[in-house]
C-alpha cells in the first residue's frame, strides 16, 4: 500500500509514553498496518468475549468477523469510487450487487438441477465476468438518463431502480416468462441456490464433507478435527478469507491507480465542480458513465464473492436498500475519499457496530440471572437495573439501530470526515510535494 | 512560460505560426456573426456581430441587463444560441458542448472564482491539459501503460509549476484550492486556463473583487500573455480598465452592439453616453 509516505498530522512528535503506544504509532503510520492493527483489536476483543466457549468458538467468531469485516471492505471501496471519488450519490448498491449475484447464479447452475431454477451450466469464471458485466451494464442503463439530473434525483433514481430489480427477482411472473423464453429462472422469492464455493473444493473433493483432498487432510489433520478440533467448515471458511483479503488488496491497488491519475483528478474534479470540469475541456458526462460502470462491475464482482459464497440467495432480505445504508455507514465511518479509510470503515462496521453488539449482547445475557421483562414499559417501570438489562442485550437486534443512529450522529457531528476523510489523497501519478527528479511510484 | 515546457506546448506555437501566415478574415481567433438568444418572450442578445483580432485583448462592455452574460455564454456553449454563428479560427463552434469548445482551444474564467476546493493549487492546474494519456482510465491502471502516463505526468508537474511561479502563486502549490484567498483564487483561474493550451481566453471580470496592486498585477500578465500570442476578450464592469488597456472595445446596450473602436472613439461616442447616463467616461 504505497502511500504510507503520506504526511498524517495526526500522530505526536513526542516520543511515545509506553511499548503499546509505541506499537500503536508505528501502526498509525502505515495504511497497511492501521487495517492489521484495527482487526488485531477486534480479534482481542472477540477472544476476550468467547475464550470460556473454547477455541473452535473463539476461531469460528473471528472468522466471522473477519468475513463481514472483508467483504463490507469490499463494497465500501466499490462504492468511494461513486460517492467519495466522484461524488455520485449511488444508493441503488443492492440492486447492482443482485444482478450480479443472480446472473452469475443463472450462467453457472446446472440445466438440469435437482431443485431450484435451471441455469446454463457454464463454468464459474466465466458466470463471474458475466455477473460484472451484467451490473455494468445496469448502470449505464441507470446512468444514461440519470446522470443528466442533480444530485439527490440522480440518487432517487438508482433506489428506484434497485427495488425494481430486487422485486423483479422476487416476481414469479418474471421467473415464469425467463423459463419459458430462456430456460432458466431466478427461484422467485424462494430464492437460488449458489453454485459450491470453489475454496471448499480445493479442502474436500467434491465438497462432500468426511472425504479431503490432500490439502484438507494435512489442514484438517493438524488445525481441525484431527488436531486442534477447529470445526472443518470453519477452516474451509478461513480459506475463503485468504481468496476475500486477495481481493481487498487487488481492490484497493485498482481504487489507488484510478485515483492517483489524471482520471482521478477528472474524477474529483467533478465531485468539486462539474461546470469547471466541462470548461476545461472534459467530457464529464462521458466520464460519469464510465466511472459509474466501473464502480456497478466492482459492486457486482462484491456481491458475488459475498452472497455468491453463502449457499443460497432470495431477493429478500439479502438485497433489500438497508444493504446499501450499511454500506454507506461503513464507507461514512471509515471517510469517503479515502480507499483505506473504506477499508477501514468496512471493518469497524462489520465487527464493531454490525456482528458486535449481537455477540456481546448474547454473552451478557447468559450471566445475567433474571427473567427477561415482557416489555420495555415493564422494563423500565420496575426500576430494577438488572431487569432492564436483561430486557436490551434479549432485544439488541433494535437496540442495535439505536446504537448504529447514536454513532452516525456522533461521527456527523465530530468528525464528518470520517477516520481517514482528512487525509490528503493525491490525485496525480506523481509526488506533487516534490518538484522535480521525483521519484516516480511505480 | 520563457519556453514552451512540453511538445503539446510546441506543437501549437508551430500551428499558430501556420494560422498567421494564413490569415484570412475567416481566420480570425473568434468570430461572432449575428448571434441571437430569446429565452421564451425575451430577446437576451439581438443579433450581435464582431471580431477579436489575433494577440488583441478586446473588452466587451455595457450596463446591466445588455446582454454580454448570455453573449459570453453562447460563445462558450453554456446556451445554445437562436441564431447566428460563432467561428474560432474560422471553423464554425456554435452549438457545440463547453467541452468540445475548451478543446477546440476557446477557455474561459468565471466571473466568480470556480477553485476545486478539496484539490490542491498544483492538481487544479494538473487537471486543466488538453491529451492528458492517463485521463483513460484503461491507461492508468494497466502496469505497462502506466509508464507513459507517469512520464508524462512528471512534464505536466513541472509547466505547473512554470505557470504557477509566472502568477507568482508557486508558495501555494500545495495548498487546497478553498484556503485560498479571493485574489489568489482569480489568479488560481487564469493559471487554470492557460494549462489548457488555449488560444482566445475569455475573462468573465477577472478583476471584479480584486485589490488595486493584484489588479495591476493580473493586466502585467495579461500584456505578457498577448506578446505570446494569446487572445483575450475581457468582459469588465470597471470602465476604468477597458478605457485604459483594451485596443478594442465593443459596447452592447439591450442586446446589440451599440458602439465599436478604439477607447478614445467610445469614450466620444454619443450614443454610448446616452446608454451610460450619468457615467463619466
Amino acid at each position: 500500500m504505497s502511500d504510507a509516505t503520506a504526511p498524517d498530522d495526526t500522530i505526536p512528535e513526542s516520543s511515545p509514553d509506553s511499548a503499546l503506544a509505541a506499537v500503536l504509532a508505528a501502526a498509525k503510520r502505515s495504511d497497511f498496518g492501521l487495517v492489521v492493527l484495527t482487526l488485531g483489536l477486534i480479534y482481542i476483543g472477540a477472544t476476550l468475549l468467547t475464550f470460556t466457549d473454547g477455541l473452535n468458538s473463539v476461531v469460528g467468531l473471528l472468522r466471522t468477523l473477519t468475513f463481514l469485516g472483508l467483504v463490507y471492505a469490499l463494497s465500501a471501496l466499490a462504492l468511494n469510487l461513486h460517492w467519495g471519488y466522484t461524488g455520485l450519490f449511488n444508493i441503488g448498491v443492492a440492486g447492482f450487487m443482485a444482478v450480479a449475484v443472480y446472473t452469475m447464479g443463472i450462467v453457472v447452475r446446472s440445466p438440469d438441477p435437482a431443485f431450484g431454477p435451471p441455469g446454463f451450466g457454464l463454468p464459474l469464471p466465466v458466470g463471474i465476468v458475466a455477473g460484472m458485466a451484467m451490473a455494468s451494464l445496469f448502470g449505464l442503463v441507470a446512468a444514461l438518463p440519470a446522470l443528466r439530473l442533480r444530485a439527490d434525483y440522480f440518487a432517487i433514481v438508482t433506489l428506484g431502480i434497485s427495488e425494481i430489480i430486487r422485486l423483479a427477482l422476487q416476481s414469479s411472473t418474471f421467473d415464469t416468462a425467463l423459463r419459458e423464453t430462456l430456460g432458466v429462472g431466478t427461484g422467485g422469492g424462494r430464492g437460488m441456490g449458489m453454485p459450491q464455493n470453489p475454496v471448499r473444493g480445493l479442502f474436500l473433493v467434491d465438497g462432500r464433507a468426511g472425504d479431503p483432498t490432500a490439502l484438507g487432510a494435512a489442514v484438517f489433520g493438524t488445525l481441525g478435527e484431527g488436531g486442534l478440533g477447529i470445526s472443518n467448515n470453519i477452516l474451509i471458511g478461513w480459506g475463503y478469507i485468504i481468496v476475500l483479503a486477495v481481493f481487498v488488496v487487488a481492490f484497493y491497488v485498482l481504487l489507488e491507480r484510478l485515483g492517483r491519475s489524471p482520471f482521478g483528478r477528472m474524477l474529483k474534479a467533478i465531485r468539486e465542480d462539474e461546470l469547471v470540469a466541462d470548461s476545461l475541456g472534459k467530457n464529464v458526462d462521458l466520464i460519469k458513465i464510465k466511472v459509474f460502470m466501473i464502480g456497478c462491475a466492482l459492486m457486482g464482482l462484491a456481491g458475488i464473492l459475498w452472497f455468491g459464497s453463502q449457499g443460497n440467495v432470495s431477493p429478500s432480505p439479502q438485497f433489500e436498500p438497508i444493504l446499501t445504508f450499511y454500506i454507506f455507514v461503513a464507507v461514512i465511518i471509515g471517510g469517503s475519499g479515502s480507499n483505506t479509510g473504506s477499508v477501514l470503515g468496512g471493518i469497524v462496521f462489520a465487527a464493531v457496530l454490525f456482528e458486535g453488539p449481537r455477540r456481546v449482547g448474547a454473552v451478557l445475557r447468559d450471566t445475567i440471572d433474571a427473567p427477561t421483562p415482557p416489555t420495555f414499559g415493564d422494563a423500565v417501570a420496575a426500576a430494577d437495573p438488572v431487569g432492564l438489562l436483561a430486557y436490551a442485550t434479549d432485544n439488541i437486534a433494535p437496540l442495535q439501530f439505536v446504537l448504529l443512529g447514536m454513532v452516525l450522529i456522533f461521527i456527523m457531528h465530530r468528525r464528518p470526515q470520517g477516520l481517514l476523510g482528512d487525509r490528503i489523497e493525491t490525485a496525480a501519478a506523481v509526488d506533487l510535494t516534490r518538484r522535480e527528479g521525483g521519484e516516480r511510484d511505480e | 512560460m520563457s519556453e514552451p515546457a512540453t511538445d503539446a506546448e510546441a506543437e501549437t506555437a508551430d500551428s499558430s505560426v501556420e494560422q498567421a501566415a494564413q490569415q484570412t478574415p475567416s481566420g480570425l481567433p473568434l468570430r461572432v456573426d449575428g448571434l441571437r438568444k430569446e429565452f421564451g418572450g425575451i430577446t437576451a442578445v439581438d443579433g450581435v456581430s464582431f471580431e477579436v483580432e489575433s494577440g488583441s485583448l478586446t473588452g466587451l462592455i455595457g450596463p446591466n441587463g445588455a446582454g454580454k452574460s448570455t453573449t459570453f455564454n453562447c460563445i462558450t456553449g453554456v446556451h445554445e444560441p437562436t441564431a447566428g454563428d460563432v467561428y474560432l479560427n474560422g471553423e464554425a463552434i456554435t452549438g457545440l458542448a463547453p467541452y468540445e469548445i475548451a478543446q477546440r482551444g476557446l477557455v474561459r474564467t468565471f466571473q466568480i472564482a470556480r477553485e476545486l476546493p478539496e484539490m490542491t493549487v498544483l492538481e487544479n492546474l494538473m487537471l486543466a491539459p488538453k491529451g492528458q494519456q492517463g485521463e483513460s482510465a484503461l491507461r492508468s491502471v494497466l502496469p505497462g501503460l502506466r509508464g507513459g502516463v507517469v512520464e508524462q505526468e512528471e512534464q505536466l508537474r513541472e509547466r505547473a509549476w512554470e505557470t504557477l511561479e509566472f502568477f507568482e502563486i508557486d508558495h501555494l502549490a500545495t495548498e487546497y484550492a478553498g484556503s485560498l484567498s479571493g485574489g489568489q483564487r482569480k489568479l488560481l483561474e487564469m493559471a487554470r486556463a492557460l494549462m489548457t493550451d488555449p488560444e482566445v481566453v475569455l475573462l468573465d471580470e477577472p478583476l471584479a473583487g480584486v485589490n488595486p496592486t493584484l489588479e495591476e498585477k493580473l493586466l502585467a500578465r495579461i500584456d505578457d500573455l498577448r506578446a505570446e500570442g494569446y487572445t483575450f476578450l475581457l468582459v469588465e464592469h470597471d470602465m476604468d480598465v477597458i478605457m485604459n488597456h483594451c485596443e478594442h472595445i465593443i459596447v452592447m446596450h439591450q442586446g446589440q452592439v451599440l458602439a465599436e473602436g478604439g477607447a478614445e472613439e467610445i469614450r466620444t461616442n454619443d450614443r454610448v453616453i446616452e446608454a451610460y447616463l450619468g457615467e463619466d467616461l
